[in-house]
């Protein structure tokens, strides 16, 4: 005998209505009358010499001329640059779109269609993304899910990894230029900043893998270990000539140096070994090892269920799209390209600038496809071993990274670059 | 609360002295399976020591149907159904020798053309059979692609197949006496064109998958079955060919018309992963070309003798066997002169394989295990029966 009611879609109806009503009854009763306690003593932002009280705000809503001199202030404000571009929200939508760019890419490949009906009949638009609400589908899905907690795991550090595996992949796009002046942290030695930041997350991995307490995350942990053996040193070496060449740790400083060589052009050797390094950070095929399915079911990530498996995943891709970035950045010229976009105003007043479009389009472009180069890599390539990726990694890319530094050099003393070109 | 874990709540990971079985210390006891994504219904006790397996223990058993019991009450034509069921992917394999018992101990003849019929089926099903095991193989070693390639490719033999005997997987499609149905009009050429495809399809596999260097790495060398070990160990089909050992039945002791059809017994010297799953891949050739000959010499004619309702045995035994797509297929069938089999006995490729197994993944790494285990052509369903 089951106690749960049949599904009627009657009720559903009414609970939705039943939903809405008590939104309404909390937000009118305790939300609304917070707020203007709230508001009453907190003063209120000020943006341009002009404050930001609820007064102007429905101004707007019937003169939304009066706020079109507020935008541009907006967008610099740190605030902004933090939470939507070019912070976590371009990130994570980028992210979003990588996902779906991989699921479509993959299935092109493989002969097959990938999403496909999920958002199709809901707009008439829609049918030749098909599919693109399968993401928001998979969101809710891992919503719904019960988060286990392993008996005998330790909770705390079991709970605070996929938050720290987040807030280190979020604090990795802090670092690199979208545009000219569009960073959140503009400092002097980014490119350090960069690989302290890109070595909590095998630590990370590992304390998530022993706070499990289970056998697989354990050995997937270990693996993590070993292949941040294998791969760190290769990566920094790979990008030691740039620094040479370059002159600076600032990565805005290296995209700057790039104005008439992009660097793939004089050190396309580094940007080999840095791309297959960062498959290797990535922990993408073909060097998934700490979570070869077929090995050690999911590896590291077998006892995250819900939507903390949701969040490492997330940040999975939002390292992706980093170091798709970094990539672009470091060799492929960052922003660099042909000015051809108009500018942006609104109310006649430039929000953004002709050159800025540009830059942050290029920006887009050039990591985009970074980043689906390393989709292809992963639907044409098995997992290698883990032996395979030490030999490869100290003998042959330590080999290739030295012999790199060597042209570099060279290329300096010869004065084919350097600083004064 | 430190971050050392807990020794004594996972079972097998005894640091100080010895563990219940006696390994030594330190030894991590993994249970993979029967619920992993790298076992199927089956059970691997391994035991590592690092990276290293010390120790594999197979445990089949979980899929137990008894099939062999099964048979006993049921008449000779009965028994074709459920025969089929441990090996879906590879149906006519499986039925083959049962027929060819049947047909021996009940004295039926069989017309020409249906054995015709039953050598181009049979050799479809053993391609099917190996592209969907290459396709898990392809996944187990972590290449999507190569797991969708040969499922997409495996629906054009299915459909042949279906065309031939109505349904896609289990055909039930021989019978004693010849196949259940003869083949439509249409088939022969459309089989010609399907397998002609095919064929050209089989190098593209190769482009991605054998020829890639990463895919050597993980399977040049690896669990390597010396010639002597796989003949003492009882190993078959392309485990024992990719040992160097040629044996094939089809050769050996050819049935219906494999003695009339010009193939060959394809071997590797190497005997390691790469030559396990190479070897497949090269007989899919073979298979292919079988195919082709059979379809150019078929007769025409009847496809099945007429039987009474309730065909009898005449007293005794017999025991035939066939190449199936795993290896030597055998029945041994006791009649006591009624209408159902006094006793059915299976033996099949797949349970061969176990000592082979736990024989090849002592002493290699913990990332070879999925190679060496899928290079095994092992079906926890067929061995369990």
């Amino acid at each position: 005998m089951s106690t749960v009611s049949e599904f009627t879609f009657s009720n559903f109806v009414k609970s939705v209505l039943w939903l809405l009503f008590w939104i309404l009854i909390i937000v009118s009763l305790i939300a609304l009358p917070i707020i203007f306690i709230v508001l009453f003593y907190v003063p209120p932002p000020v943006i341009n010499g002009v404050e930001i009280n609820p007064y102007l705000l429905l101004t707007m809503l019937t003169n939304p001329q009066v706020g079109a001199p507020l935008i541009r202030p907006t967008l610099e404000s740190l605030f902004f640059r933090i939470a939507v571009f070019p912070g976590f929200t371009f990130a994570a939508l980028f992210a979003t779109v990588l996902i779906f760019a991989e699921r479509k890419t993959l299935a092109k490949m493989q002969l097959r269609v990938g999403p496909y009906h999920a958002g199709r009949e809901a707009f008439w638009w829609a049918n030749s993304l098909g599919g693109f609400l399968q993401l928001i589908a998979d969101l809710l899905k891992l919503l719904g899910k019960e988060i286990i907690v392993p008996s005998g795991a330790d909770k705390p550090i079991f709970w605070a990894a996929p938050a720290v595996l987040v807030i280190a992949a979020a604090g990795l796009i802090a670092l690199i230029p979208v545009a000219p002046g569009w960073v959140i942290a503009d400092i002097d030695v980014s490119l350090l900043a960069v690989f302290a930041l890109l070595g909590f997350f095998p630590l990370t991995v590992l304390l998530a893998s022993y706070a499990s307490n289970s056998k697989y995350p354990f050995i997937g942990g270990l693996r993590a270990l070993y292949q941040l053996i294998s791969y760190e040193i290769p990566l920094i070496l790979a990008v030691l000539p740039i620094v040479i060449l370059a002159s600076t740790l600032s990565l805005t400083g290296i995209v700057e140096a790039q104005y008439s060589y992009w660097f793939i052009l004089l050190v396309p050797i580094g940007a080999f070994v840095f791309f297959v390094t960062a498959l290797a950070e990535l922990e993408r095929i073909p060097f998934d090892l700490p979570e070869a399915e077929s090995e050690i079911v999911a590896g590291w990530l077998t006892e995250y269920s819900g939507m903390a498996y949701g969040l490492i995943q997330l940040a999975n891709y939002i390292k992706m799209y980093a170091l798709s970035a970094l990539f672009t950045t470091l060799f492929l010229g960052g922003w660099i390209g042909p000015e051809f976009l108009p500018s942006i105003e609104v109310f006649n007043v430039q929000v953004l600038s002709s050159g800025e479009v540009s830059s942050i389009f290029w920006f887009t472009i050039k990591t985009f496809g970074v980043a689906l180069f390393m989709i292809i890599v992963r639907g044409t390539n098995p997992r290698v071993k883990i032996d395979v990726l030490l030999r490869v990694g100290w003998s042959k890319l330590i080999a290739l990274s030295f012999i790199n530094v060597f042209i570099a050099v060279a290329l300096l003393y010869l004065g084919v670059v350097g600083v004064g070109h | 609360m430190g971050l050392e874990i807990d020794r004594e709540r996972i079972p097998g990971f005894d640091v100080e002295g010895k563990d219940a079985d006696g390994m030594d210390k330190g030894i991590l006891t993994l249970s993979v399976g029967p619920q992993h994504p790298g076992s199927g219904h089956f059970r691997l006790i391994v035991k590592v020591d690092g990276d290293i397996i010390v120790e594999a223990l197979p445990d089949p058993g979980y899929v137990h149907r008894g099939e062999e019991k099964m048979c006993e009450y049921r008449n000779y034509i009965q028994n074709i159904p459920h025969l089929e069921r441990p090996m879906i992917a590879d149906s006519c394999g499986i039925l083959y020798p049962y027929v060819l018992a049947v047909e021996e101990i009940c004295n039926i003849p069989v017309p020409e053309r249906a054995k015709y019929i039953r050598v181009i089926m049979a050799e479809l099903n053993r391609c099917i059979f190996e592209l969907y095991w290459l396709g898990i193989y392809g996944i187990f070693l972590g290449h999507s692609t190569m797991f969708m390639w040969p499922m997409a490719d495996r629906e054009l033999l299915i459909d042949l197949a279906e065309m031939a005997s109505g349904a896609r997987v289990t055909h039930a499609y021989f019978v004693p006496g010849g196949v259940r149905n003869d083949v439509p009009d249409a088939f022969p050429e459309k089989a010609k064109r399907h397998l002609l495809y095919f064929r050209n399809r089989l190098k593209e596999y190769k482009d991605i998958f054998y020829d890639n260097p990463l895919f050597q790495a993980r399977t040049v060398g690896v669990g390597i079955l010396r010639r002597e070990d796989a003949i003492n160990l009882g190993a078959t089909g392309p485990v024992l060919r990719a040992s160097g050992v040629e044996h094939d039945i089809r050769k050996v002791e050819p049935y219906d018309v494999y003695d009339e059809l010009d193939f060959k017994v394809i071997t590797m010297n190497e005997g390691d992963s790469f030559a396990r799953a190479y070897v497949p891949w090269l007989e899919m050739y073979e298979s292919v070309e079988i195919a082709l000959q059979a379809l150019e010499r078929m007769p025409s004619g009847p496809v099945r003798t007429k039987l009474g309702p309730n065909p009898k045995g005449a007293v005794g035994e017999v025991f035939k066997r066939v190449e199936a797509a795993r290896g030597e297929l055998a029945y041994y069938l006791v009649s006591d002169g009624n209408p159902k089999p006094y006793r059915v006995k299976l033996s099949v490729p797949s349970f061969r394989e176990i000592p082979v197994m736990a024989h090849l993944l002592k002493g290699a790494k913990l990332a070879d295990m999925p190679s060496i285990y899928w290079s095994m052509n092992y079906w926890p369903v067929e061995a369990d029966r």
